[in-house]
């Protein structure tokens, strides 16, 4: 059986002006997958993720995501997915629960199902006794972990996380990716990129940005073997050395 | 004489929370030493203090309690000595953005009575990248070149100890390298070099660090030195179904911990020699492509061993 793909792009492009910073990129992303998107600063990841969250008109090019057109469907794409970038996105003047009853909220889930949502999610990160807290008392381990629950807590097909760990403790950031192991096996698609080379041998599959191309996409140890590198951080150095283009 | 001395600082803020003011220590009770020469990592999450030290270091932060110096020199009562002699980039990009790339290195150089001519010989390997854009304003410059720039006017006056707080932050793995790879260039230097750091795997860099978690350090030595003294057993362990596996290992008794690590979990259990057995329960739960293998710890496991003891 074909695996439902939540993602499909095929020459995806976009120029701004006469520079092409995504440069005709191909690929699928699965349900339930964890892929890992790579890339120096500069090399189009960014512009590449606001295409497919729907922020971004593409220059050319096809995209689907959550099964809806990047060109004609924007709106839809929005409510289908769940985004957490490397700042820190709650808003830190509001409590723990509060947080979680704004974002639901703005995704427009009924007071209900809102209510019963935050007393199982407090109880999953064991937040109960600081659900009255301030956001911004919580250490920020914890933030970010209340950060991911909040990306997910409407349930979409795919969320998208931007450098979700830059700067959190060793432990914090071990139980983060357990916490992305469960989503995805619970059926929700990540899309992550980082600047941890370790957090890419995570992931289901990897790809490589160079110059605004994907230069390479496999599985970790594919990528590997075909490289003939002993980690990823190598990997990424041999095909991240050959940019030409420079962040400026 | 030691390059820098730390001796039972601590630093405390007032926090304020729905109304009421907090106290947040940032620092408690911090010692260690910073020979000559050396390259000096401060490694720890964000939070654990380390902005805090660097700038009670170089003399725009009090300490509540405790002393410092810098070549001897007393933080509070010789500061305007240090400053001469100091170094600094702060976390937080904090050059002139209106200003040119050249403008921004005259200015520097300026302020502390000296010419980019004099003093050229000790930024040229940097300056000649950014040489192509030294017209450009340096708002305008991309994240790598800034730090190129901000590396240079923090040099510009021949310093004999500089601070770097966390120069790598969000900057890709490339530039990562790149940077290091400056850095032991100034190091030949003769020059002491602090940096600061979240990135674990950049320990290794360092001749020395400490190793820093919610205002205490929890270790100073060489990273060969942390990491060979991790006293308990480690596994790498891997199998075709890595969710079900993690559920699994913590569900057995002689497994102490088990957390995500590359490609592997890490999983340190109760006893070295049943390595067969746990390999065996693994497989009877229905584990295929089985992999289990001794490991030695990395500094990243040290790190969290230590923050298990501090807690």
């Amino acid at each position: 059986m074909e695996k439902e793909k939540v993602i499909t792009t095929k020459q995806l492009t976009k120029q701004f002006g006469d520079f092409t910073a995504v440069n005709g990129i191909s690929f699928e992303v699965h349900k339930g997958e964890i892929f890992g998107f790579l890339g120096a600063n500069g090399a189009g990841k960014t512009t590449a993720i606001k295409m497919l969250c729907g922020l971004l008109a593409p220059t050319s090019g096809e995209a689907a995501v959550a099964g809806f057109d990047v060109y004609k469907q924007a709106e839809k794409i929005k409510k289908n997915i769940g985004y957490m970038s490397q700042k820190f996105s709650l808003y830190d003047d509001l409590t723990v629960r509060e947080n979680m009853r704004l974002f639901a909220g703005i995704y427009g889930m009924d007071r209900k199902t809102i209510k019963q949502r935050t007393e199982e999610k407090l109880k999953q990160l064991e937040l109960e006794p600081q659900a009255d807290d301030l956001v911004n008392s919580l250490p920020l381990g914890w933030k970010q972990k209340l950060a991911f629950s909040i990306a997910i807590f409407h349930d979409p097909k795919i969320v998208f996380l931007d450098e979700p760990t830059g700067g959190v403790d060793p432990l914090a950031r071990k139980q983060f990716w357990e916490m992305i192991y469960t989503a995805a096996h619970n059926g929700i698609t990540i899309f992550v990129t980082t600047h941890y080379m370790d957090e890419a041998e995570y992931c289901d599959r990897v790809t490589i940005m160079v110059d605004g191309e994907i230069k390479a996409l496999d599985t970790p140890g594919n990528l590997k073997e075909t490289y003939e590198a002993e980690s990823i951080d190598e990997v990424f150095y041999k095909l991240a050395r050959t940019a030409t283009r420079k962040a400026d | 004489m030691n390059a820098v001395s730390v001796e039972h600082i601590t630093k405390t803020y007032l926090q304020k929370e729905q109304k009421k003011e907090k106290k947040v220590t940032a620092l408690d009770d911090v010692s260690f030493t910073v020979d000559k020469g050396e390259l000096f990592g401060i490694i720890g999450p964000d939070g654990a203090g380390k902005t805090s030290l660097f700038r009670i270091l170089t003399t725009v932060l009090l300490a509540d309690s405790g002393k410092a110096s810098v070549e001897g020199l007393d933080v509070v009562k010789d500061y305007r000595k240090i400053r001469d002699r100091v170094g600094y980039m702060p976390g937080k990009f904090s050059l002139y953005q209106d200003l040119t790339v050249e403008e921004n290195l005259n200015f520097f150089a300026t302020i502390f009575n000296t010419t980019v001519k004099k003093n050229y010989e000790l930024i040229k390997d940097i300056y000649v990248q950014l040489e192509p854009f030294k017209k450009r304003r340096a708002g305008a410059l991309s994240g790598g070149m800034k730090q190129k720039l901000a590396l240079c006017c923090a040099l510009i006056h021949k310093p004999s100890i500089l601070f770097l707080d966390e120069p790598t932050t969000g900057v890709d793995p490339v530039s990562r390298r790149d940077f290091w790879d400056m850095i032991k260039k100034l190091k030949e230097q003769d020059i002491a070099i602090l940096v600061s750091t979240a990135y674990m795997d950049e320990a290794n860099m360092c001749e020395k660090i400490a190793l820093i978690q919610k205002g205490n350090i929890l270790t100073v030595s060489s990273p060969e030195k942390i990491t060979s003294e991790f006293d308990q057993p480690l596994l790498a362990v891997r199998s075709d179904d890595m969710y079900q596996l993690l559920y699994d290992l913590r569900a057995n008794k002689a497994v102490k911990e088990a957390y995500p690590f590359g490609a592997y979990y890490h999983v340190i259990p109760e006893d070295a020699n049943k390595t067969k057995e746990l390999e065996a329960y693994l497989q009877q739960k229905g584990q295929k492509d089985l992999e289990v293998k001794p490991i030695k710890a990395n500094i990243e496991d040290s790190f969290i061993a230590l923050m298990k003891k501090n807690d």
